[in-house]
């Protein structure tokens, strides 16, 4: 009996130490971003055993949210701050470092025994999506004559992501607009499983995904009917991505950094570590990274703690990669 | 001492009760301050969640009344039968094996039935019906039916096993068969059992949220066709209270609405229960 309890305090010092020597970090956001911050996580735990690191998907929107309540230290966003959020960070004094880590393209896919869509203009995939489609675009053959007389079924990230805040603004023309009976889900495998088993199905999410799922899925290219910047559809592949021709649905993604929890080492040490692997690590899980003039840029600022947006509250249809390097490094 | 403790745990469940219904009215209350109810229970377009709002909650009860039909037209007929071959044909001895087998079916968790219906039932399905999507009413429709057999089973062969022996004699002195006995004089001496354990599942079918929540598709349309996806009231409220809605908006409160519209709605067949059985209770000694 007595053994018992010395081993039970025993464990109980062990335990408690353990519990205070390691510290937490506090990561959520974008379903999107999570692949490679999960990815970047590992790496650094592995190096930094003393350190956790948590990373949620609540979406941009509802990482945000928690972002700017102050629960936690780094939010993944797949699209930049909005005006509106960047307001409730301000009513909770939350300052924050935005630092963009990589490149994805929005990849719209269909069942792989789907022999009749070759490619879908942007024009085709409004018509789809718009809030006016809701209940009269039913049917494959209302966007091309030639397509089968059988029902569309949808399938799109939910109302809460910033993928679908992207594809809204870049497909219909306005943020968060777009018809209400399609499968919402913030879980983008549930969306792989919906499309994969169903013939008559369409739909989007982040080219990543699609990189996991080559052998369940068909990628559409998209055709945005401007010469300027690539002829004829494209496919969101990675040079196309780099070269601006995959446009509208490619666009930067992005970590911000809480300025009050830069301030602690292990914070420092996990955008450090960020910087300099993130490029590899989102190449490595399907994403296209940034030059790397980018990465430097990106510590550069945070070591100066430029806090702020460079976007304005503003959600902006395809900034190229030049733009960007650009607008960081003012 | 004991008394007052066995009375004030009865009144317990009674105030959790009302505080349920007092927090569901209260915010319902709100909701409709800001949408009319008319639009509510003739819109056929449920959007809460996008630009364009509309809060018509059709498209939801279409896609539980889809779901809760299916169930039934696969438990009702499964349940009965198995029912009355426990009660009036089988031996003691298979009955008291079998019907515990049976009731394992309603111990299954209910996600573990969500997933079995959409990768399972909804792939072998599709072997037959070519084009049915990935997420449709029909396979978690079929699986919900699967777990509501024993309520149905097991409540109607408790109330035809309690149908006295004397009845079923006085049938057979008569010269009925068995089949005879069993359909013309055991199951109606029943009825008041059996009828209630069919509105205990619908009831359970109605509430159900899991199984529609992963196998069903999320997609609010007004549609009666199995073999598309849809979203049920219950499998709304999950993908409501699951994303990052905040607290106190009208996106929020939709989920208050829908579910008072539920509660009416197994309310009402709670009370059409009771009152069957009461009214059907066949009294004998």
């Amino acid at each position: 009996m007595k053994t018992f309890s010395i081993m039970g305090m025993m464990l109980i010092l062990l335990v408690s130490s353990a519990w205070a020597k390691s510290t937490l970090i506090k990561v959520d956001g974008s379903s999107t971003v999570f692949p490679i911050t999960e990815a970047v996580a590992e790496e650094f735990q592995k190096k930094n055993p003393g350190v956790k690191v948590t990373v949620g998907i609540s979406g941009t929107g509802g990482g945000f949210k928690k972002f700017c309540a102050g629960e936690t230290d780094i939010s993944d966003a797949s699209r930049p701050i909005k005006l509106s959020e960047v307001e409730q960070c301000l009513d909770n004094k939350i300052q924050y470092v935005e630092l963009p880590i990589a490149y994805d393209g929005l990849a719209v896919m269909v069942n792989p025994k789907n022999d009749w869509v070759d490619h879908l203009t942007v024009k085709e995939l409004k018509k789809m999506w718009e809030p006016a489609a809701q209940g009269k675009i039913k049917k494959w053959n209302q966007i091309r004559p030639n397509w089968p007389d059988k029902e569309i079924h949808l399938f799109g990230p939910g109302a809460d992501s910033g993928t679908y805040d992207y594809f809204t603004e870049a497909i219909v023309g306005k943020e968060h607009a777009s018809r209400g009976d399609f499968t919402a889900s913030e879980d983008d495998n549930v969306l792989v499983q919906g499309i994969a088993s169903d013939l008559y199905a369409l739909g989007f999410f982040g080219v990543a995904y699609y990189e996991h799922n080559k052998d369940r899925l068909k990628l559409v290219p998209v055709d945005d009917e401007k010469d300027s910047n690539g002829k004829g559809p494209v496919l969101p592949e990675y040079e196309n991505v780099v070269k601006g021709t995959y446009q509208p649905l490619a666009r930067p993604i992005f970590i911000y950094v809480s300025r009050k929890s830069a301030d602690k080492p292990e914070i420092q040490a996990f955008v450090d570590f960020y910087m300099k692997n993130g490029g590899a690590l989102s190449k490595e899980v399907g994403y296209i990274s940034l030059p790397d003039k980018a990465y430097e840029l990106g510590l550069n600022r945070f070591q100066k703690r430029v806090a702020g947006s460079v976007f304005g509250g503003k959600s902006q249809v395809g900034v190229g990669i030049e733009d960007l390097l650009q607008r960081e490094g003012k | 001492m004991v008394e007052g403790a066995l009375f004030l745990s009865a009144l317990l469940s009674v105030f959790i009760t009302l505080g349920i219904i007092g927090v569901l009215l209260f915010e319902t209350l709100s909701f409709f301050g800001e949408v009319s109810i008319i639009d509510f229970l003739t819109d056929t377009q449920w959007t809460p969640l996008f630009s364009e709002k509309h809060f018509g909650v059709l498209p939801l009860f279409a896609g539980t009344f889809l779901t809760t039909f299916i169930a039934m037209a696969v438990a009702l007929p499964i349940g009965l039968i198995s029912a009355i071959y426990l009660s009036e044909y089988s031996s003691d001895r298979v009955r008291t094996t079998v019907k515990p087998f049976l009731e394992i079916l309603a111990a299954v968790p209910t996600v573990v039935y969500g997933y079995f219906a959409l990768l399972f039932v909804t792939p072998l399905l599709q072997k037959f019906i070519p084009d049915l999507s990935g997420f449709n009413a029909l396979s978690p429709g079929i699986v919900m039916g699967i777990m509501i057999i024993p309520i149905i089973s097991s409540l109607s062969e408790d109330a035809m096993h309690a149908v006295p022996t004397g009845l079923r004699e006085g049938g057979y002195a008569l010269g009925s068969t068995r089949l005879q006995v069993a359909l013309r004089v055991a199951l109606p001496a029943a009825f008041s059992g059996v009828a209630a354990s069919f509105i205990l599942g619908i009831s359970r079918a109605v509430g159900e949220t899991m199984i529609v929540a992963i196998a069903a598709g999320l997609q609010p349309r007004l549609t009666l066709n199995p073999f598309v996806p849809i979203e049920t009231v219950t499998a709304y409220i999950v993908q409501v209270s699951m994303g990052d809605t905040p607290y106190g908006t009208i996106e929020y409160r939709t989920i208050f609405a829908a579910g008072m519209s539920l509660f009416v709605v197994t309310f009402v067949l709670n009370i059409i229960s009771y009152s069957l059985r009461k009214r059907f209770r066949e009294v004998y000694e």
